[in-house]
This record gives C-alpha cells, sequence and structure tokens, in this order.
C-alpha cells in the first residue's frame, strides 16, 4: 500500500491542502475541487507511487460538468438475455484482437461496440506505426506487451492478409555530439532486445532523399507500418468467421456487481449476463472498471493531431523519420514525439501533437494545433508543403497517470480481465495484449480447465484489391466478377468489386466512412468528392436502403436526407 | 490496330477534340463514367454555349450536341466504365492500358490528348478545422446528389466561397426548398462570374459576406452548425470576430486543381500557375504528341472555350512533324495560356488565354516582340475570375523575346 500521508504532503507542498487522499482498491483516491484542469492534472500525477495499483483521481475542476459518453441512438432490447461466456467491451484494435484470440478457446464470445462500426476511436485515429519500442521504459508493461507484439505481426499479416512493412525508423539527432549517446541507447536496446543500428550522415540519406538532413542519426530495423483500422477490422471479421458475435451500436451503460462478481452489464440494447467480463473500453476504461467495481486508474485523455499528406509526398522518405529527444529516450517523456510517418497505403503521416485534455470524445482539430504539428514536423523534411495536406484528424489517446498499460486478472473482481489504458502503442501491443487477456479469461470461466477451439481458423482472406495485382491475375478476377473492373474511387483506384465485398464480409456496416475504412474509397487527394455519391449508390443497392437515408457514419448521418422536389428517380 | 489519337476523358473537351481531330484517322475516347458528358451532366442550369451556338443552353443540352456528334462518326471509338491505369511512351507511340468490366485492355496511340478535368478543393484544403460530419461537402457533390441522384443533403446551409458551382448551389438549393443562410467569401472580390452573382444570389435574395469565411465545423453525426470568422488580406481568420451559426450543412466551393496525375507520371511540366501542363499554341504539353485540354489544362469559367481550345488540339494531332517553341513572357498577369509558341508551325493568328493577377480598374495590356508593340487592347476593368481571350496576328521567330503585359492606367496621370 501506497504511504498516503507522504501523497498528502506532497499536494499540500504543491499548494492543494484541500485534496484529500484515500486508499480504494489498492490505489490512491484523491478527491476534492481545484480551479484548473491543469490542477487535475498536477494532482494526479503527484499520487502516482510504487507500491500502488495506481491513482484514482477524482478531483473535479470548479463548475466543470464533464461531457456525457456517446451513447447511439439505437435503443431496443435486441440482444437482451444474452449470456456469451465471455463479454468484451470495446471494438478497438485491443478488444478485437481479444475477441479473435478468444475464439481459439471453446468459449462463446461477444464484443460490443458503443459507436456504429469497430475501429472509430484511437485505432482509426493513430499513424499506424509498429514501434521498435526503443523509447519505452524497461520492464514496463508497456516495452514487454510492444516487444512481444511487434514479433506476432508478421505472422498475424500472412493468416489476416493484412499488409504489413518492416520499414525501420530512422532517429535523426539534432546536434552532431548526440551521437556520443549511441552506445547507451545501444545498451539499452540490448536490454529489450531491441536492434539498433549506428547511422552516419550519408547512411541517412540514402534513406531520406530530403535535403534537410544535417546529421546522422540511428535506425531502429525492427520498426514497421501497417493500417490500424484495417489490422482491427481483420481481428474482427476473423473473431466473428470463427463464431464470435460482434454487436455495434451497442454501449455498456451500467454493470451490476456483488463486490465479487459481476453479474449483469446493461446496455441501450437490453442487459448481457456474461461469465467474463473484458474491459477494453479505451478512453472510457476507467469508467467501465469503476462500474465493474474495481477501478485503480484514472484515463486522462490526450489529444493528437495528425496530418495527412499525398501520396506525390512520399518520395520525400522511405523510412519512418522520428527527431532525437532526449527525453523520451530515456524513458521519461510521454510521448515520443511523433515524427514524418510513412504509411502502409503510399501516404505520409506527420504528426501527432499531445495535449491533454478533459474531452474524450471531441475528435474536431483546430487550427493551433494542426499548425503546431505541421511547423515541427516539417523541419524533418522541409521540402513539404501545406499544399501537400489532403486531410488531417484527431484522436484522444487513453492515457493513465502510470503512463502504463493496465493488462490484469482483476483481483478485486474475481470474473474482470482488464486491458486499459492502452495507447501508444498500443497498437503494436494489441496481438500480445489479446493473447495473455484469452487465457485469463478462458481460465476464469473453465475454472483452469481450458478447452481449445479444434476447429479455429486463423485465416482470413482479405478484399481482393485489383490494383495491386499483376495483370493476369487481375484479368482473371474481372472475369469472374466484372465488378472488379470498375473503378468508383478515382484517387485510389477502388473498384466497385471490392466496395461490394466489404458490405457483405461479416461485421460490415452500410455506412460510407466505413467501407473507406475497409477499402480506401474516399481516401485520395479529392477526398470522396466524386465517388461519395457512387459509393452511396452501391450500398444502397447491395443493402436495400433508399439512397437519402444512406448515412455518413451511425444514426443521424444521413449524407442527403431530403428527397429533391419530384419525387422518386 | 493504332489510333491516330487517344482522348482521356469524355466531358467537354474530350468530345470537341476527338471530333476535330482528322476524320479519316481512328480515334479512341476513354470515359470512366457511365455517359459521355463530364460534369456537364449535373449542370442542369442554362448559360452554356452563348458564345459558340448563340443560344443559352442547358450543361446536358450543351453536351448531347457532342454527344450526337461523337456517335455519328464512324472514326470514333467511345469506351465507357473504363479506366486508365498505366501510360507507356513507347517508340513513337503511346501505350494507354485501361481497366474496365470486361477486363484489362490496352490500345495504341500516336498522340494522347490528355481531358481529364479537375478536382474540388476539400474543406480541409482550405484549413477549416473541427469534426468531419455528413453535411460538409463541396458544391459539385452536392450538385451531383442534388441533379442526378435526385437526393438533397441540406435544409438549412452555408455556402463557403463565391465561386461559380458555389453560386449555383446556392439558387438550385434555394429552388429545392433549402435555405442558404448565406454564401460566405474570404477574399474582398467574388470569385465567380457577375452574371451567377446576379442571377443566383441577388435575385434570391441570398446575402454574401465578403471578407468572412469559415474557421469551424461543430457536430458529430451531422453538421450543426459552423463559426464564422472575418478574414484579412490574407485570407486568414481575424481572432474575436468569430461566430456561430447554427446549420445542418457546409456546402464548400473553393478552387477547384486541375487533375493532372497522368501527366505527370509521364513527366510532363506543369506550370505552377495554372496547375496545369506548359503547352504551346496547339496544346501540345512539354512531351511530343500529349496534348492537354479542357480544365486539366488550366480552369475555365465557359465550357464554349473548352471547346474551342480542344479543337485546336484535336485539329493538330498528328499534324506536326518537328517543333522550336519560344517562351511567352508575362508581367502582371495571373497566367497565360500557352506558355510557348512553336514558331515552326505558325498559323496567322495565335489565341492565348490570360487571367488578371488582381481586379484593376482601367487597364492596358500591351504585346511586344524584342521589345517593340506587336498588339495592345485597352479594358474598362478586369476581374481574376473572368478569364480574357485575346487573338493576336504575328509571326515569331526562334529566339524572340515576346512578352505580354498587363498596367493599370493610372487615371491622375490622363
Amino acid at each position: 500500500m501506497a504511504d498516503l500521508k507522504k501523497i498528502k504532503k506532497k499536494l499540500v507542498k504543491a499548494g492543494f491542502p484541500d485534496i484529500e487522499v484515500s486508499g480504494a482498491n489498492g490505489g490512491v483516491k484523491l478527491t476534492g475541487e481545484v480551479g484548473k484542469y491543469e490542477d487535475v492534472l498536477v494532482c494526479g500525477a503527484l499520487a502516482v507511487a510504487k507500491d500502488s495499483r495506481g491513482v484514482i483521481n477524482d478531483v473535479k475542476v470548479k463548475g466543470y460538468v464533464p461531457e456525457k459518453m456517446r451513447v447511439s441512438a439505437v435503443k431496443d432490447d435486441k440482444y437482451d438475455g444474452k449470456s456469451p461466456d465471455v463479454l468484451v467491451i470495446g471494438g478497438g484494435i485491443v478488444g478485437t484482437a481479444i475477441a479473435r484470440e478468444l475464439t481459439k478457446y471453446a468459449l462463446s464470445v461477444a464484443l460490443v461496440e458503443k459507436e456504429y462500426d469497430i475501429a472509430t476511436g484511437q485505432s482509426a485515429r493513430n499513424d499506424g506505426m509498429i514501434h521498435a519500442g526503443i523509447d519505452l521504459k524497461p520492464a514496463s508493461n508497456k516495452v514487454k506487451y510492444n516487444c512481444r507484439g511487434n514479433a506476432m505481426y508478421p505472422k498475424l499479416s500472412k493468416e489476416l492478409d493484412v499488409p504489413i512493412e518492416m520499414c525501420g525508423q530512422c532517429v535523426l539527432y539534432t546536434a552532431r555530439w548526440q551521437k556520443l549517446l549511441f552506445p547507451l541507447i545501444k545498451m539499452r536496446g540490448a536490454k529489450n532486445g531491441i536492434p539498433v543500428e549506428k547511422l552516419d550522415k550519408e547512411g541517412v540519406k540514402k534513406l531520406i532523399p530530403s535535403p534537410g538532413i544535417k546529421y546522422g542519426g540511428f535506425m531502429c530495423p525492427s520498426a514497421g507500418i501497417l493500417s490500424p483500422y484495417l489490422m482491427t477490422v481483420a481481428f474482427a471479421e476473423n473473431a466473428a468467421k470463427n463464431g464470435a458475435e460482434i454487436y455495434t451500436d451497442t454501449a455498456v451503460t451500467g454493470i451490476v456487481n456483488d463486490g465479487e462478481k459481476i453479474t449483469a452489464v446493461k446496455t441501450n440494447r437490453g442487459t448481457f449476463y456474461p461469465k467474463v467480463v473484458v474491459n477494453a473500453a479505451g478512453v472510457y476504461s476507467d469508467v467501465i472498471a469503476e462500474w465493474a467495481g474495481d477501478r485503480h486508474f484514472t484515463i486522462h485523455p490526450r489529444r493528437g493531431v495528425e496530418a495527412v499528406l499525398d501520396k506525390k509526398a512520399r518520395k520525400a522518405t522511405s523510412t519512418v523519420i522520428g527527431k532525437f529527444v532526449i527525453k523520451s529516450s530515456t524513458g521519461k517523456g510521454h510521448t515520443k514525439g511523433g515524427g514524418v510517418i510513412v504509411t502502409i497505403d503510399g501516404n505520409l503521416i506527420l504528426g501527432p501533437s499531445a495535449k491533454e485534455t478533459q474531452e474524450r470524445e471531441n475528435e474536431a482539430t483546430t487550427a493551433e494545433e494542426f499548425d503546431e504539428v505541421f511547423s515541427k514536423q516539417v523541419k524533418l523534411a522541409p521540402e513539404l508543403k501545406r499544399s501537400d495536406v489532403i486531410t488531417y484528424f484527431a484522436g484522444t489517446r487513453a492515457a493513465t497517470y502510470e503512463e502504463e498499460f493496465v493488462v490484469e486478472k482483476s483481483p478485486v473482481i474475481k470474473n474482470l480481465v482488464q486491458a486499459a489504458g492502452i495507447q501508444s502503442p498500443g497498437v503494436t501491443a494489441a496481438p500480445a495484449i489479446a493473447e495473455d487477456v484469452a487465457k485469463w479469461a478462458a481460465e476464469i470461466v473453465s475454472d483452469g480447465k481450458i478447452k481449445m477451439n479444434e476447429n479455429f481458423d486463423p485465416i482470413r482472406k482479405g478484399i481482393p484489391i485489383p490494383r495491386e495485382m499483376e495483370p493476369e491475375a487481375r484479368k482473371k478476377l474481372i472475369e469472374e466478377n466484372p465488378d472488379y473492373g470498375v473503378v468508383v474511387c478515382r484517387c485510389e483506384e477502388v473498384t466497385k468489386g471490392e466496395i461490394v465485398e466489404a458490405l457483405r464480409r461479416p461485421a460490415a456496416v452500410a455506412a460510407v466512412d466505413s467501407v473507406k475504412r475497409r477499402v480506401r474509397a474516399g481516401m485520395g487527394r479529392c477526398q470522396g468528392g466524386f465517388c461519395t455519391p457512387l459509393v452511396m449508390k452501391i450500398i444502397s443497392e447491395e443493402c436495400g436502403i433508399p439512397l437519402n437515408e444512406v448515412r455518413k457514419k451511425g444514426a443521424g448521418s444521413e449524407i442527403a436526407p431530403r428527397r429533391t422536389k419530384g419525387g422518386e428517380r | 490496330m493504332r489510333y491516330a489519337a487517344i482522348v482521356i476523358g469524355g466531358g467537354p473537351a474530350g468530345m470537341a477534340a476527338a471530333c476535330a481531330a482528322d476524320g479519316t484517322k481512328k480515334v479512341l475516347i476513354i470515359e470512366r463514367e457511365a455517359r459521355l458528358g463530364g460534369i456537364l451532366k449535373q449542370c442542369v442550369h442554362d448559360g452554356f454555349g452563348v458564345i459558340r451556338f448563340g443560344e443559352k443552353l442547358s450543361g446536358p443540352e450543351y453536351a448531347d450536341r457532342f454527344i450526337d456528334e461523337v456517335y455519328s462518326r464512324k472514326n470514333i471509338d467511345v469506351k465507357t466504365l473504363t479506366f486508365v491505369t498505366e501510360i507507356e511512351k513507347r517508340d513513337g507511340y503511346f501505350r494507354v492500358t485501361t481497366t474496365s468490366g470486361k477486363g484489362i485492355e490496352s490500345y495504341e496511340g500516336e498522340n494522347l490528348i490528355l481531358a481529364c478535368g479537375c478536382r474540388e478543393r476539400t474543406a480541409r484544403q482550405v484549413n477549416i478545422h473541427g469534426t468531419r460530419p455528413a453535411g460538409l461537402m463541396t458544391a459539385g457533390t452536392a450538385q451531383n446528389l442534388v441533379n442526378l441522384q435526385g437526393v438533397n443533403p441540406a435544409g438549412k446551409c452555408v455556402i463557403l466561397g463565391s465561386g461559380d458551382i458555389g453560386l449555383i448551389m446556392a439558387r438550385r438549393l434555394t429552388l429545392e426548398g433549402s435555405k442558404v443562410i448565406g454564401v460566405y467569401e474570404a477574399k474582398s472580390a467574388p470569385s465567380g462570374l457577375s452574371r451567377n452573382l446576379q442571377q443566383c444570389l441577388y435575385d434570391f435574395g441570398i446575402p454574401l459576406h465578403l471578407k468572412k469565411t469559415v474557421t469551424l465545423v461543430h457536430g458529430r453525426d451531422r453538421v450543426e452548425g459552423v463559426t464564422v470568422a472575418d478574414a484579412d488580406d490574407g485570407m486568414r481568420p481575424i481572432e474575436g470576430t468569430e461566430e456561430y451559426i447554427p446549420c445542418d450543412a457546409l456546402i464548400v466551393s473553393v478552387g477547384l486543381i486541375p487533375e493532372n496525375e497522368l501527366a505527370e507520371k509521364l513527366g510532363i511540366i506543369t506550370d505552377p500557375k495554372t496547375k496545369g501542363p506548359i503547352v504551346d499554341q496547339y496544346m501540345m504539353t512539354t512531351l511530343d504528341g500529349v496534348y492537354s485540354v479542357g480544365n486539366a489544362l488550366h480552369v475555365h469559367d465557359l465550357v464554349d472555350y473548352v471547346s474551342e481550345v480542344a479543337e485546336t488540339a484535336g485539329k493538330d494531332a498528328g499534324r506536326r512533324k518537328e517543333r522550336a517553341t519560344i517562351e511567352v513572357g508575362s508581367r502582371g498577369l495571373g497566367y497565360i495560356v500557352p506558355q510557348k509558341v512553336d514558331v515552326l508551325n505558325q498559323e496567322e493568328y495565335t489565341v492565348y488565354y490570360f487571367r488578371a493577377a488582381r481586379e484593376t480598374g482601367k487597364a492596358k495590356l500591351t504585346v511586344t516582340v524584342n521589345g517593340a508593340e506587336i498588339y495592345s487592347k485597352k479594358y474598362a476593368s478586369l476581374r481574376p475570375p473572368e478569364a480574357e481571350r485575346v487573338r493576336i496576328k504575328h509571326l515569331l521567330k526562334a529566339g524572340d523575346e515576346h512578352m505580354f503585359v498587363l498596367e493599370e492606367e493610372d487615371d491622375r496621370k490622363a
């Protein structure tokens, strides 16, 4: 148990004498009121202690009413009474990877996602790096799961037919003397089994043709890239193929626990009665933990903005470029500082920024954040121009005060397993986290007598991508299905066949943005200007939805809700 | 079989080029959409063809005249729903590979005419922040939905940008019963044609707000409102002038960008001012045998000129054996097309299109060759949104210094 008196003393010294300190669930709980959100963060940081399970920061900002969790407008009892062996809460990359891993066992599995589709939160709003992990704190959950996950991706890529590219990450020095630190970096890598290679200026120039190269750097060859949302979709599709039920538009609104175990999980679509609950709820994972009866951490959301550049800009670099930041390289910083990231689809991403926020779900960008990202990262590749930017987005990371992943079998609630506080490098870590979490969940359900699912099929075939095929294979595919010859999204060369198939897959969602994440229609330089009406028509025809009811995202996002005068066409 | 010319794009430019080509030789039009006509298909308003046909046609009517012509020509083949995936330059010809429902096919052509049109700049490409909900779209997408699909994206909307499509959509949506709160323009002057300002805004009482721009979009699933702010001379929002306007759609009409990805892949050099290829007076690009026409060359304001320019290219395809070009210099102009003149193959007259760099009062265009004036023209006023056309009789030689200078006349001196 942490020394509560010591923490109280620290708070008093820092000017927060009114904050109360108590113990709860093996963690340190803070209550009270402060004037501004920065003070909430200061208090939380002061309460981090070695022998504590974490900080439960209930300090409020005077007069601030926190936003309510977004819950889908859908309200029915469609799933009422369902009693899966394991219920996974959260359809991001962590939740879907867990769901797939769970189907390797002889268990019934359900996953609930509060949004209209899987992969709409952090899992769609990040740069898709498979991190090497060189900047992570040794002996942390982060580095452990990162390195294990990193090593799992080549096999997963084959099984799930999701491309990855181990393009490496080049970290650039910003001053000549920094090369003297290389032996330390190398040693640190060796501790975690992460290879690091020295690069002189010429070596860097070979990888990065950008004229802005001044000094050398080092290379982490085990870093790579993938499409994080496509990987999430692939996990979900394969989980569904192996029997998992994926329920979107389904938000957990309350959890009934008797102090020892969870007995029921309430949602907007009925009450579930699962044997085991997995908390993979991202930015709301502390709320779910609270409801479940074992909250010992706090999510303080950290916003990041990233800019996507035209594929034409990709020639600036063949590898991910990061700037050498001593703070993060010694494990003290909370962000890797971002960089110029090549994407698996051939774009460049600049970012991310990092800004603490009270709003867990505010995905709006601001001009200030964008300017900050662009002007900072463009220094790594000065030939990039603002006119290369085709779009930008924001997301919120689920950071805890410990800046650590919570991956555990709850010692308080015996049928709760948590995969919470997963922020960067969550995409990299997800498959490894899923292995442990699924195993623990299976152990709880079967009381230690684990039975495997003999019919588990690890293989998912991706949607065919004509633009990437050899002419003969492409010809054959079009012969079998002419839709694969008809280009709908001209910028990304996406065909009608791909869009129709995306709508027929397990866990498919009839929305323009869902199609976009699955096959890239609308992700090019015109940003859907030309293909949106065509994609809407395909959704309308394929799913039997009137054109004016076709949505961009969830309920209430109909793109053109009114009919023109003169009625049906 | 080898085509004399392969035209990529079956809009007004592509069709005019194909129809103007030598009728005794085979020409192929490749169109990615299901029907010929390009964007004209969704332009149901009138005003097309005043210069060319002497009457006000709707977009589909204007297109139909060319579509009929194309299909009546025995020398023109048309492939619709066909998309070009690759162009290779071979020895003396081009090989164009396409995909369609019929498979992967390749065609050979001695000349290429690129008529791929343009795309719209998006909200995020003009620094609009906030969310990305339903109801946020470009004017062209809104036009497609209303006029071709029969569905309407807006109940109560704000339009950003006073370009022609924005103005036309303000009227179109009003006619469909939507409320257009206003057209906002970051510049100090509207960017659309004067006739569109009158017929689409003033006649309907739709307010035009100059020097105001949209900074933020609000709403997660659907647009709930936008923040507008005063804009400074650099079109940047001025802090402290923000105003929230509730609405359910933001339609942006903030500029068109010529589509030249195919041209760039061929190594063709583009003009940073027009964002289209650099061409000679026959619209041949820097790569022999490849032409650029229509809005892919530069964004036109009248389709009549699109047809004229494309015809020049179509007629020329395969005609010249060699060429020697000189630069067309300019001062005081936004841009000028052509940027080069082939002095080996000149006709009596050469046609130039230009835009003023900025709005002017009385102005004079002076054209010189080696410093000597060969042509001049006076204008009462000039606006960058309205392109000017001049037809000049001259014969240039290699090494000539050819200049276009636009100067605003100082009234005080006069």
